[in-house]
């Protein structure tokens, strides 16, 4: 284990706690991006440069502009007078901390069986490429669909004002 | 320590994380946001496991090498697309029912 992974996944985590536990919603969408940026570094860390730089254009370029539009639509913003929790958050939290510790156990457990390749798989942009053209290009057409299909639906969901506004 | 067995932790911790957030807020965005940082978690464990993983040639009827970064790569595009259509919806709940808080959504019946 290097410094460079506790840094990075120091800076990770610390962005999804703040995402979660910060009550004004614009700074949760920030925090959310700097758990986004830590999640890119450590795919890059973990030598999947495509999945890093994918991640950073879609998560970090769409994801988090996504939901800062989202959040000026709604007026989010504005943070509520009393909590901004749930009423049965005590609930969510022992649920959470439960799978996190049978995760963990799991984790723990497992840990001398677990697989330690040294060398990186030499994976180049163009191997990606070639294999998404070739053996993977049904679940290629089938997410190119499924974009599509998301892509009209979300306008359409977001468009419909009302029947009466005509 | 094996270095799979800390990216395995820091995914875990993330998705607890965002579990607890989609659990306990009352915005629905801050739910989306949970919801997102856990699919993040289980894209990271693909990538460690993609990494760390034994490597195959790509042999006809094997794995290939790039298998677990494939599914690290659709399941990022399948996000980016369920991240849309959330928002869209929350846009519209709003302005069906001008909030935002899921515990003031309790009716069915608009």
């Amino acid at each position: 284990m290097s410094i460079v992974f506790y840094v990075i996944a120091a800076l990770s985590v610390a962005g999804a706690l703040a995402a979660v536990l910060l009550k004004n919603t614009v700074h949760c969408a920030l925090a959310l991006t700097v758990a986004f940026a830590g999640l890119a570094l450590m795919f890059l860390e973990l030598d999947a440069q495509f999945a890093g730089f994918a991640q950073i254009l879609i998560y970090i370029g769409a994801v988090a502009i996504l939901v800062v539009f989202a959040i000026l639509l709604t007026r989010g913003s504005e943070t509520p007078k009393d909590t901004v929790y749930s009423r049965n958050w005590i609930v969510g939290l022992v649920t959470a901390a439960a799978i996190f510790a049978m995760l963990g156990w799991a984790v723990l457990r497992s840990a001398p069986a677990l697989p330690h390749e040294s060398a990186a798989p030499s994976v180049t942009v163009m191997d990606i490429g070639n294999a998404l053209m070739g053996r993977y290009v049904l679940p290629l057409e089938i997410v190119a669909l499924l974009l599509t299909a998301a892509l009209i639906g979300a306008v359409i969901v977001a468009m419909h004002e009302k029947e009466s506004a005509k | 320590m094996n270095p799979l067995t800390g990216y395995l932790l820091v995914a875990a911790l993330l998705f607890a994380i965002g579990l607890a957030g989609a659990l306990t807020r009352r915005n629905a965005i801050l739910v989306l946001i949970g919801i997102e940082l856990m699919l993040n978690a289980a894209n990271l464990n693909l990538i460690a496991f993609w990494r760390y993983g034994p490597h195959p040639q790509a042999l006809t009827g094997q794995p290939d090498p790039l298998t677990g970064m494939m599914f690290a790569i659709f399941s990022i595009a399948v996000a980016a697309a369920e991240a849309a259509v959330g928002l869209g919806l929350v846009i519209q709940i709003h302005r069906h029912a001008h909030t935002t808080d899921l515990d003031a959504m309790n009716r069915m019946k608009g």
